[in-house]
């Protein structure tokens, strides 16, 4: 731990800081652009000087300068200023100064360092440079002259994403960023590059010229996308959603989130429920809440009522429905809407145990039917991270591009119980070996052999049993008892009289032909289109909310805009069908319900890892089981009923999932 | 500077070159070149595999080559490296050319060492043949490019042509030049000053006099 002085102030540095890592543990601010904690060090845009001494006498690229014992550096000195005011000078002499028309401004570095370390004016009175736009797909708008060659996006494609796509041509004056042949960026992380690059040369391509960062609201909100429930932060004007940002979290997204995350939000505004429906005669027609509850009520359901919780639902909505279900005295709950029946007794079995953060340790890792990059994007940079880190991977499941070096071991379960002897040596010999299974290797009966083998690499602390969801509201759902042995199948069997379908639009219906269909959600997607009865709710975005991830991280979301039209909360129009059908829930308010919801299941109530009990013992004979594997996500940008509606991400699958040709309209 | 553009990506580009492969005597030279470097490190090659695959190009071409995108995204499978770091490099050194050239290169050199010592006049020479800068000529045998110091200053002013240099050139001397390659002959390279060898000084040493007929000791003396 090296001792080091920074303006006269003497610290202790862990060892391998950088000179930057160490002014700022002193709490000085250095001001940067091409360094990033999570990117590798480039040292390329100079903003970081600083007077370092034993060292030449001239200021030093902090950043890329190791601290070693005795070291004087100094942050404040005439000599840093004149650096620093230069290098903002140098930068800004091909910077087109046009921040009235660009979408960074007011939440842009080069601007806030500017104010702050410049000059105040430029000496430079020749010609600026400029550069032609870059396509760079749907969601990332270019205007490349006000690009500052920090590298930023090149490094993250590189060496996050693990899609090399990006890159810096030419040389001096005349470098350029861009995509090859300027093709559109191709993953499932691209707009990160977005919140990466500190000026306005990349910026997003749907919320351009939208809003000024001053203007919103922001919202602190859980992307409901995928299982990983990555911290976002809703940016929202008036009622409308106008963008989703990652906010840090060093265990769930880091700073990344998927660009489905970020980039469905349109969807919030298109294809709303907003008005309560009855199907009369076929045909749905509108309807008042009312005659919509009467309806309802008419069926006397008695005990005879299932509720199906779909992918995004939070944890509150399903407690008020559960409630209103056991007040009836039914317990019909399910959430796993496309029939997957696997065990879910016990929740240890069914939580991605290793956690986000620990599988970037661990050595060997199996995954069984999941195809990460579609089902939890964010998890897939963790493995990279692993596999980067020397961690070797093999997957069960049919062949998908992965981002780092993996093996294929064929698409049956079968695969399981008799692995290749190399394969299993590599993970007898490992020292945190990790099984990772997915929806698709639960939907072929992989639950069982896998946990019997991650029981046979069992290691002293660690725990390498994973199950990757791929729905925001499975975790909570499966706390919250939407399990039913049998699955799908055995709430079909019951023949309910009443089928209340919270956001369920993934369900087979036509299994449910004699039963009254109850939609409560908010968008009119596959479920809508199947009710009987539809009662308008609100998105994660319109309601308070708690969400468990598939670690079994229980995070809270907040409303951030107000639900169109007729729409309501979900909980206050279970509460309301509670009055219709005579029956007590218990509770009037949201602060009730959620007490209530906490006192049955006290997880719940503490944010953060659920504590989930040990793992079951695998059941014997569970390992030669077989089935083929096929991956749940047919398209990644849509796969939720938010998606769908959402115009960007409906544009994303045509032209990059589907690869069609998109003519830009001319601009 | 000339244009480092690569050559637009058209239908009739992917036709002639979309199946661009070393032949078997390049190949033998890639793979020497690739295992000059540890195993799996093999992209650190690109700069040795992009000049076989132009030299290829040239001879297929009757060129000095150049890299058409297809033979870029060769060179990157070859390697099993993303393309778009392979373009960096290409677009990077001013040696590989982007665009196709002449049979002949002519980089003259403008930077000041040579401009003083008449570098104006080469060009004058190479404009009345009917070259013009970044463009091939219409007998397809000149591509002329100005370019930034060679490291020839003290045998100013100097031509590269293809892989060869010419040196304390006049006009006079860069015509005859020229029209040996024209006809196909290889001229003498190097300086063209009768009497010097490579770039000792004119006339004789000024300094360190001492150690031209044997190693002198100076130290004594300082
Ligand atoms: S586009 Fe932005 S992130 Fe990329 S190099 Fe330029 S300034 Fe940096
Ligand atoms: S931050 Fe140090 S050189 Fe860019
Ligand atoms: S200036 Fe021409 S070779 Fe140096």
């Amino acid at each position: 731990m090296p001792k080091v002085t920074v303006d006269g102030q003497e610290i202790e540095v862990p060892d391998g800081a950088t000179v930057l890592q160490a002014c700022e543990l002193a709490g000085k601010e250095i001001p940067r652009f091409c360094y990033h904690e999570r990117l590798s060090i480039a040292g390329n845009c100079r903003m970081c000087l600083v007077e370092v001494k034993p060292g030449p006498p001239k200021p030093q690229a902090s950043c890329a300068l190791p601290a070693t014992e005795g070291q004087e550096i100094r942050t404040d000195s005439q000599m840093v200023k004149t650096a620093r005011e230069g290098v903002m000078e140098f930068l800004l002499i091909n910077h087109p100064l046009d921040c009235p028309i660009c979408d960074q401004g007011g939440e842009c570095d080069l601007q806030d360092q500017a104010v702050a370390y410049g000059r105040g004016g430029s000496r430079y009175h020749e010609n600026k440079r400029a550069v032609t736009e870059k396509y760079m797909g749907p969601l990332i708008k270019t205007i490349m002259t006000r690009c500052i060659h920090c590298t930023r996006c090149v490094r993250f494609s590189e060496e996050v994403a693990g899609v090399d796509e990006i890159g810096a041509l030419y040389r001096g004056e005349d470098m350029q960023i861009t995509t090859y042949l300027e093709q559109a960026a191709q993953h499932e992380l691209s707009a990160n590059v977005i919140d990466l690059c500190p000026v306005g040369a990349l910026t997003s391509r749907p919320y351009a010229f939208e809003a000024r960062p001053w203007e919103l609201k922001k919202t602190l909100s859980i992307d409901v996308s995928d299982a990983v429930g990555a911290n976002i932060r809703l940016d929202s004007r008036g009622r409308e959603v106008m963008r989703a940002l990652p906010r840090i979290n060093d265990d769930v997204n880091e700073e990344w989130l998927s660009d489905k995350g970020r980039y469905m939000v349109d969807g919030l505004t298109r294809r709303r429920l907003d008005k309560v429906w009855i199907r009369k005669r076929g045909k749905l027609q509108q309807a008042t809440w009312e005659e919509a509850f009467k309806a309802i009520a008419r069926a006397k359901p008695g005990k005879s009522i299932a509720a199906i919780a779909g992918d995004l639902v939070d944890c509150e909505t399903m407690f008020a429905a559960r409630k209103l279900l056991g007040a009836m005295g039914s317990g019909l709950l399910e959430g796993r809407q496309t029939g997957m029946d696997y065990p879910a007794d016990n929740l240890a079995a069914m939580a991605f145990n290793s956690t986000f953060a620990g599988i970037e340790t661990a050595d060997a890792i199996l995954i069984v039917g999941s195809q990460v990059r579609h089902e939890a994007a964010l998890v897939n940079v963790r493995l990279r991270k692993a596999a980067r880190r020397g961690a070797k991977v093999f997957v069960v499941g049919p062949q998908w591009e992965t981002t780092y070096p993996a093996e294929f071991l064929g698409e049956d379960v079968s695969v399981l119980g008799n692995l290749p002897a190399e394969v299993a040596e590599v993970f007898d010999k490992a020292e945190r070996p990790a099984v990772i299974v997915g929806a698709g290797g639960l939907a072929a009966g992989a639950f069982e052999p896998a946990l019997a083998l991650a029981q046979g690499w069992s290691r002293e602390g660690w725990n390498g049993f994973n199950v990757l969801h791929t729905a925001a509201a499975r975790m909570g759902g499966l706390m919250l008892g939407y399990a039913q042995k049998g699955g799908m199948a055995e709430v079909a069997k019951a023949e309910p009289k009443v089928v209340l379908a919270l956001g369920a639009d993934e369900v087979d219906w036509s299994a449910f032909d004699k039963s009254l269909k109850v939609y409560i959600g908010h968008h009119g997607d596959k479920g809508a289109h199947a009710a009987d009865i539809i009662l308008p709710g609100a998105t994660y975005a319109e309601k308070d909310g708690t969400y468990v991830n598939t670690e079994g991280r229980v995070q809270f979301a907040e409303k951030a805009v107000f639900a169109p039209g007729d729409a309501r909360e979900d909980w206050t129009i279970l509460r309301a069908l509670a009055d219709a059908l005579g029956v007590e829930v218990g509770f009037d308010s949201f602060a009730e319900l959620q007490s209530a919801m906490i006192a049955e299941v006290p997880a719940l109530g503490v944010e953060g890892l659920a504590d989930l009990g040990p793992l079951p013992k695998a059941a014997k004979g569970g390992k030669g089981k077989g089935g083929t594997i096929s991956y749940p996500v047919a398209d990644f940008y849509l796969t939720n009923p938010i998606a769908r509606a959402s115009a960007v991400m409906q544009r994303c699958s045509a032209e990059l999932a589907r690869g069609e040709e998109i003519l830009e309209a001319a601009e | 500077m000339a244009d480092r553009t690569p050559a637009p990506d058209t239908p009739e580009l992917r036709e002639r070159w979309g199946s661009f492969e070393f032949t078997a005597d390049y190949k033998a030279k890639a793979d020497k070149a690739i295992a000059r470097y540890p195993e799996g490190r093999q992209r650190s090659a690109v700069m040795p595999l992009l000049d076989l695959a132009q030299r290829q190009v040239g001879e297929e071409t009757d060129t000095q080559g150049w890299l058409p995108l297809p033979v870029i995204e060769y060179v990157a499978r070859y390697l099993d490296m993303p393309v778009i770091r392979v373009l960096e490099v290409a677009t990077f050194y001013f040696m590989y050319n982007l665009k196709p050239v002449g049979k002949y290169h002519v980089q003259v050199c403008g930077t000041t060492p040579c401009m003083l010592r008449g570098s104006d006049g080469l060009f004058e020479t190479c404009k009345k043949r009917g070259m013009k800068k970044g463009a091939v000529s219409e007998d397809g045998l000149w591509t002329l490019t100005e370019v930034e110091c060679m490291g020839n200053c003290a045998t100013a002013p100097m031509v590269q042509i293809n892989d060869d240099n010419y040196e304390d050139l006049t006009p006079e001397r860069l015509d005859t030049i020229l029209d040996a390659l024209a006809r196909g002959e290889q001229p003498k390279t190097g300086t063209q000053e009768p009497g010097r060898h490579t770039s000792e000084p004119l006339g004789g040493p000024t300094t360190l006099k001492e150690m031209v007929e044997a190693n002198h000791d100076y130290r004594g003396e300082w």
